[in-house]
């Protein structure tokens, strides 16, 4: 359909539209036209990504002028395979109702992990290897090889890659991951590096939060982008723990061995080098002198993560005297490691700010707080010069410069502390010392400054006007959407009590009572009996989980439980939770039907979707409060609450709630979908706890249901399955409110101005 | 194959097994075979169309048996004697080509292809029932009914037999297999474990490790006792859930480390079945693409990760791996059905299975996200998907209904399209609808019986009933039947149910809405027609004491073939006589 929304003819690929994606464009456009950021709650199941999609690219498409670009942020490499299919289906629809004018370039970028296709590269384990078998074959030194001697291996796409020079474009579409192998292997050129070159001429790319947020990737992936850009952070409800993690960094024991191994190498090739070509290492004191803005001259290939924390200005001046000369470097990473690792000899805990962290370093090692904030830049540089190709046996001494950077940068909003051994486990000697960041508006600030427009948008942004105060920025437009439903397709319940009336919780002086546990499997097995399809569980904690399907299957509650349906678990192990994610999805295709046990703040709960007969019910087991004793987590809240006045037990509770609410709503992706929703825990039906949840599920939980038993809750299941079973007007016709609003009735709404009584 | 066109050899011709046969010389071609005799006199010529053969069998080479080629055909079937088995080999070549080339047309003549087991399964229930055969011979036989009409009404017997051999598989049961609880007396230091065929090949399809190891050792290195043993022993390691004692056990027994290290097998599996799931799960993508988890990188000891001791050690399996590794042979389900053979044979069969496994389909993937991608309920509605069923109640429904078939009576279909057309939710399964309303349009225009004639028919029965019953049935078992001759009686019931089954396919064949129907209903009149000619026949012929008893019983019965008559000749004159016919009328 097609509708105008204050001059700008947006397209949408559907037929019909909800009310709220209209109200939701509405927002956006007011936003873009400000050139302002802003902060749009909108109840998962409405359809958020492709009504920022189509707004987006019509209001482009609507001012050739002054063409905008859309960086849409995704946390997961799957998000960003979905959202780029949504975009394939608004292209499609757009070449079609417009014609060629409408054609734009739209990609996703990802690590070389995922994009390359060089067979012998990809052999390797990890990231890591991939990475560096990649520069193994394209850095600038070894091509240069290469090119004189053919025993020397180079890869063959990065060098058609490389002839084919300007030629190598990507004609106009939309590429995924997929898509861009495919092609690459079509052309026979690198699909990575195409990709990470076509970047700056897409109009829409999709990545991941990381190349925005990181500022050691972004400085890389992201310089190029134009300040006229609209950045989307889609799901961006956990973006401020991806910003403290993104500038926190963490020491180990061999972390500090591994780099004295990466030292001492180091140290032998500037041995090497001082024999047979010092050149190199006085060209290299030159540039140094000069400053290290040279760095961005350096060929694409040769890229590495940049500095994590520089400022632009601070690159211009030049790097001090102390470290310019390669062997004088090298002795100061040896007295920062030595200083390092005498403090993490510690037998208690410590905790420390950066600020005497630094004069401490000072006074014992030498050490000034300008040399530490060049040390990540002048170790990039040494590498260079040493032609060191295999990135990831340096990760050790990579890790250590980045820590002294980000300490010498940083005076305020982070902490220092060293803890001798995990507190869970106080006979495992395992000492850190851990650099953490409190301040999520630190990594996200060169991003509010750089783009004219940042879209934050999540299913649960409640408080909403907590966000704006954490990222230290001022929205434009700060709206929370209600959902329209056509009926009452969710069914949150809070359940309190087992089936022997007994009170159920995840709190800590309750979670391991038989009882408990056994209540917790009851409700299990009566649901699985009741519920077609797939149930989805999510626990507090990993350990929670092991232990509770442990003593279920002790208790031959899971024997039970595997009567009705498959069991399949999430692990740490990514491949097998995959795999067994998979496994869940074609159970509940083929009938069988399945329950998947996961874990609050893991990787499924933060990016799939139990949409549909995937999932027609979340179980809460608990309340996913952080684990409180943790020294970072205390060092937080206290920041949290001296900088912006919040409570800790705010913080917490709003952290909390924001996680179970991200689990239980992922079983709605559209208003024709239905699911139940179960908080089991007593702690819920408080008001203070309740509250914080999102609107869109507080108005759906009906005082009766606050305070259930598991049969009164199998009671409630079976009557809201039976009916959601019957057929309905989608449009909701009959309720008065139209929550499907075809072309006809936009128009209308237009033209009477009326759009403010639809809400 | 052989691109001859034309094939002679020496050959004898046999009409059985045992016949000594006719020498003479066997000319194949692609459509048919002639035999001639070398006696021109003997009267074993032979040439026959390759149409006419079912099947062909042969000896096999190396058996005692000369090589004979046997061509059946419906009613029993040449043998040809060869001189050698390359002669047969080149004839057998020939016909297999011929045979198969035949298949095409056979299956026209037939209207339906049957596979070989539904042809035995329906000559299986004929060789059971003599009664059915009967029925089959007198219908089928003399074509007064198609192979396929007859059976169309025996549906369920062929359903049912279908369902007693149980078309779907039993899978494996979704219990854990891993605790196979032992059972111990209690008095010696002692746990024994009953093992079933079922249970060991759940083990090895649970555990290709175990499989692979078991294929090895048994019988060439260990019993298969001594293998269960091992095996256990390991289990029984792992429930103890000391890492380290399991770690100094495999390193004194490398047989049992074995079963204690992680299956390799799976783990390769793994990392090939994680190239083929749909992208919108594939978290091993997010793992590469995720810089701020570097090692060392991010929060690392915030409480919200944790770091589980000896997770990484090589002894430890856990319950959850275990769950995950159930639930997902279950969902893969037995591949074999032979399961209850013995372990030796299956494990090789599953061996080979295991390689067979392949075939990476990057389409499928994208073909299933582009299917995720759209948001269902925002599309326009499918034109014909489905009526909204909803009755609220059932005779509103029926009313509804049946105001509609006798609206549409008095339209004319035109204007009835028409005003269908703008009837807003009932456009979307317009046609459905518009069909199925004109059957019951045409159903009540076109009673199926005339209501004076059922009611003549049902007066008729039922006085009969209860006359013979009173005249003759003191006890109640007893029948007019049971007065008349065994020959008479037999040959009554034979032609009850044989009108019975011609007027069940009669009635079934109205309305007649296409050719096939007319004909059949044609062929099934003069069928009918035959029948009560015969019936007539056998109340004439019967003795003068027994006709009473006899017309009694046939009254009826021809009551119910005259009804039959009547409405075909009067559906036939009105199909006649209507000049435009109503839609999907022949």
């Amino acid at each position: 359909m097609k509708f105008t929304i204050e001059e700008v003819t947006v397209y949408f690929p559907y037929d019909n539209i909800y009310p709220e994606q209209y109200a939701y464009m509405i927002e956006l456009k007011r936003t873009l036209d400000a050139k302002g950021h802003c902060l749009l709650e909108m109840p998962t199941g409405t359809g958020k990504t492709i009504a920022l999609l189509s707004l987006i690219t019509s209001y482009t498409l609507s001012k050739p002028q002054s063409p905008l670009k859309l960086i849409y942020c995704t946390r997961t490499v799957h998000e960003m395979e979905k959202t780029l299919a949504e975009l394939r289906l608004l292209h499609d629809y757009m070449v079609k109702s417009i014609g060629p004018a409408a054609k734009m370039l739209a990609l996703g970028l990802s690590s070389r992990k995922n994009l390359c296709i060089n067979n012998r590269v990809l052999a390797a384990e990890n990231r890591d290897s991939v990475d560096a078998g990649c520069r193994k074959l394209t850095a600038s030194w070894v091509r240069a090889v290469a090119a004189e001697n053919p025993d020397v291996p180079s890869c063959e796409f990065f060098e058609q890659y490389e002839r084919a020079g300007d030629a190598a474009v990507l004609p106009p579409g939309v590429y995924t991951l997929q898509d861009l192998r495919v092609f690459g292997k079509q052309k026979g050129w690198c699909p990575y590096f195409l990709a990470r070159h076509m970047v700056q001429f897409a109009n829409v790319v999709v990545y991941s939060y990381q190349y925005l947020l990181d500022p050691k990737v972004a400085a890389i992936i992201s310089k190029e982008m134009q300040k006229e850009s609209v950045v989307v952070f889609d799901e961006a409800h956990n973006i401020d723990n991806v910003c403290i993690e993104a500038l926190s960094v963490s020491v180990r024991r061999q972390t500090i061995d591994g780099a004295r191994r990466n030292i001492n190498r180091m140290r032998q090739e500037i041995d090497k080098f001082k024999a047979t070509d010092a050149g190199r290492l006085r060209a290299e004191y030159n540039r140094l002198v000069e400053g290290l803005a040279l760095r961005g001259d350096l060929p694409a290939a040769d890229g590495w993560l940049a500095n994590p924390a520089l400022p632009d200005d601070i690159l211009k001046e030049a790097v001090p005297g102390n470290i310019r000369k390669a062997e004088h470097f090298v002795q100061v990473l040896r007295r920062l490691v030595q200083y390092l690792e005498g403090r993490l000899e510690t037998e208690n805990v410590e905790k420390d700010n950066p600020v005497s962290f630094v004069s401490s370093i000072l006074n014992q090692a030498g050490i000034d707080q300008k040399t530490l904030k060049f040390c990540y830049d002048r170790l990039h540089s040494l590498m260079m010069t040493l032609e060191i190709t295999d990135t990831d046996e340096f990760l050790h001494v990579q890790t250590i410069c980045d820590f002294a950077t980000l300490v010498g940068t940083y005076a305020r909003g982070f902490s220092i502390i060293i803890e001798p051994f995990d507190e869970r486990m106080p006979h495992i000697p395992d000492p850190v010392l851990q650099l953490c960041c409190h301040d999520a508006s630190l990594a996200i600030r060169p991003v509010f400054e750089r783009f004219q427009s940042v879209v934050i948008t999540s299913g649960t942004l409640s408080p909403i006007d907590l966000y704006p105060r954490l990222l230290n920025f001022h929205p434009v437009v700060s709206r929370s959407f209600t959902m329209s439903l056509t009926r009452d397709c969710i069914c949150p319940m809070v359940l309190t009590r087992g089936s022997d009336q007994l009170p159920v919780s995840t709190k800590f002086d309750m979670r391991s009572d038989p009882g408990v546990v056994r209540n917790y499997g009851r409700l299990l097995l009566d649901m699985a009996s009741v519920v077609p399809d797939g149930i989805v569980c999510f626990f507090v904690s990993y350990s929670y989980m092991d232990g509770i399907v442990n003593s279920w299957n002790e208790s031959g509650i899971l024997r039970d439980i595997m009567q009705y349906k498959l069991v399949l678990i999430e692990t740490q192990d990514v491949v097998e939770t995959t795999l067994a994610l998979d496994n869940y999805r074609r159970a509940c295709d083929c009938g069988r039907g399945a329950i998947f046990f996961s874990v609050a703040r893991g990787k499924v709960a933060e990016g799939i979707d139990f949409d549909r007969h995937y999932g027609r019910l979340v179980i809460m087991y608990g309340v996913p409060f952080q684990y409180t004793l943790s020294k970072i987590l205390l060092a937080r809240l206290e920041y949290l609450r001296e900088t912006f006045q919040i409570k800790e037990g705010d913080f917490l509770t709003f952290d909390a709630l924001r996680q179970a609410a991200q689990c239980v709503g992922r079983v709605i992706r559209s208003k024709a979908d239905y699911g139940m929703m179960i908080f089991a825990d007593k702690r819920y039906s408080r008001h203070d706890k309740r509250s914080k949840l999102p609107g869109w599920i507080l108005s759906h939980l009906r005082d009766a249901n606050l305070n259930l038993s598991t049969d009164m809750a199998v009671h409630i299941a079976r009557e809201f399955l039976r009916k959601m079973a019957q057929p309905y007007d989608k449009t909701g016709g009959g309720s008065g409110r139209k929550t499907l609003l075809s072309q006809e009735d936009l128009e209308k709404i237009v033209f009477e101005g009326s759009m403010n009584d639809m809400f | 194959m052989s691109s001859a066109h034309q094939v002679v050899k020496r050959a004898k011709y046999k009409t059985t097994v045992k016949d000594p046969g006719t020498p003479g010389v066997l000319k194949l071609t692609r459509e048919k075979f002639v035999f001639k005799p070398n006696d021109p006199t003997s009267n074993n010529k032979l040439e026959a169309d390759f149409r006419l053969i079912k099947n062909h069998k042969h000896t096999k080479e190396g058996s005692n048996k000369p090589p004979w080629l046997n061509l059946a055909h419906s009613q029993g079937s040449y043998i040809f004697e060869f001189e050698s088995f390359s002669d047969l080999h080149i004839c057998r070549e020939l016909v297999g080509s011929a045979l198969s080339k035949h298949v095409e047309p056979s299956k026209v003549v037939s209207d339906e292809q049957l596979s070989a087991s539904e042809m035995t399964l329906r000559i299986k229930l004929l060789q059971e029932d003599s009664k059915l055969q009967k029925l089959h011979k007198e219908l089928v036989a003399s074509g007064k009914l198609t192979e396929s009409e007859f059976w169309a009404t025996k549906k369920k017997l062929l359903d049912q037999d279908e369902s007693r051999k149980l078309k779907q598989r039993v899978g494996f049961k979704n219990s854990l297999i891993f605790d196979t609880k032992p059972t111990s007396d209690g008095r010696i230091n002692q746990v024994k474990f009953q093992l079933t065929p079922e249970i060991k090949h759940q083990i090895f399809t649970l555990k290709p490790a175990v499989h692979k190891a078991f294929l090895s050792f048994v019988p060439s290195k260990m019993s298969e006792v001594d293998f269960w043993n091992k095996y256990f022993r390991a289990e029984y390691l792992h429930s103890t859930k000391n890492a380290i004692a399991a770690a100094a056990e495999a390193a004194e027994d490398e047989d049992l480390a074995v079963f204690l290290k992680d299956d390799e097998i799976l783990e390769n599996e793994a990392r090939e079945k994680v190239r083929r799931v749909d992208p919108t799960l594939d978290m091993e993508a997010d793992q590469g693409d995720d810089y701020t988890h570097l090692p060392n990188h991010g929060i690392f000891r915030d409480g919200s990760k944790e770091t589980s001791e000896a997770q990484n050690t090589m002894y430890w399996r856990t319950l959850l791996q275990d769950l995950n590794r159930q639930s997902e042979v279950v969902l893969e389900g037995k591949t074999i059905d032979k399961d209850m053979e013995p372990p030796r044979t299956v494990a090789e069969v599953l061996a080979r299975r295991k390689r067979r496994f392949d075939g990476v389909i990057e389409e499928e993937r994208l073909i299933r996200i582009s299917k995720m991608a759209p948001i269902e309920d925002l599309q326009a509605q499918d034109d014909n998907a489905f009526a909204p069923l909803c009755i609220k109640d059932p005779r509103d429904y029926f009313d509804f209904q049946q105001e509609n078939a006798v609206k549409s009576l008095d339209d004319s279909l035109a204007a009835k399209l028409k005003s269908r057309s703008n009837l807003g939710y009932e456009e979307a399964y317009g046609s459905l609808r518009e069909s199925i309303s004109n059957i019951i349009t045409m159903g009540l225009r076109d009673p199926l019986l005339s209501s004076d004639v059922a009611f003549k028919v049902l007066t008729g029965l039922t006085k009969n009933i209860s006359s013979t019953k009173s005249n003759l049935g003191k006890s109640s078992q007893e029948s007019a039947l049971d007065i008349l001759p065994n020959t008479t009686k037999e040959k009554l019931l034979d032609h009850w149910v044989c009108s019975q089954e011609l007027l069940k396919h009669f009635w079934s064949s109205y309305p007649v809405t296409t050719q096939s129907l007319a004909n059949k209903a044609r062929r099934l009149k003069d069928a009918i027609s035959q029948i009560y000619a015969k019936l007539e026949e056998i109340k004439v012929s019967s003795q003068s004491d027994l006709r009473h008893q006899v017309s009694l019983v046939v009254h009826p019965m021809q009551q119910a073939l005259d009804a039959a008559l009547l409405h075909y000749e009067a559906d036939l004159g009105k199909r006649n006589a209507k000049g435009s016919k109503p839609n999907g009328y022949v």
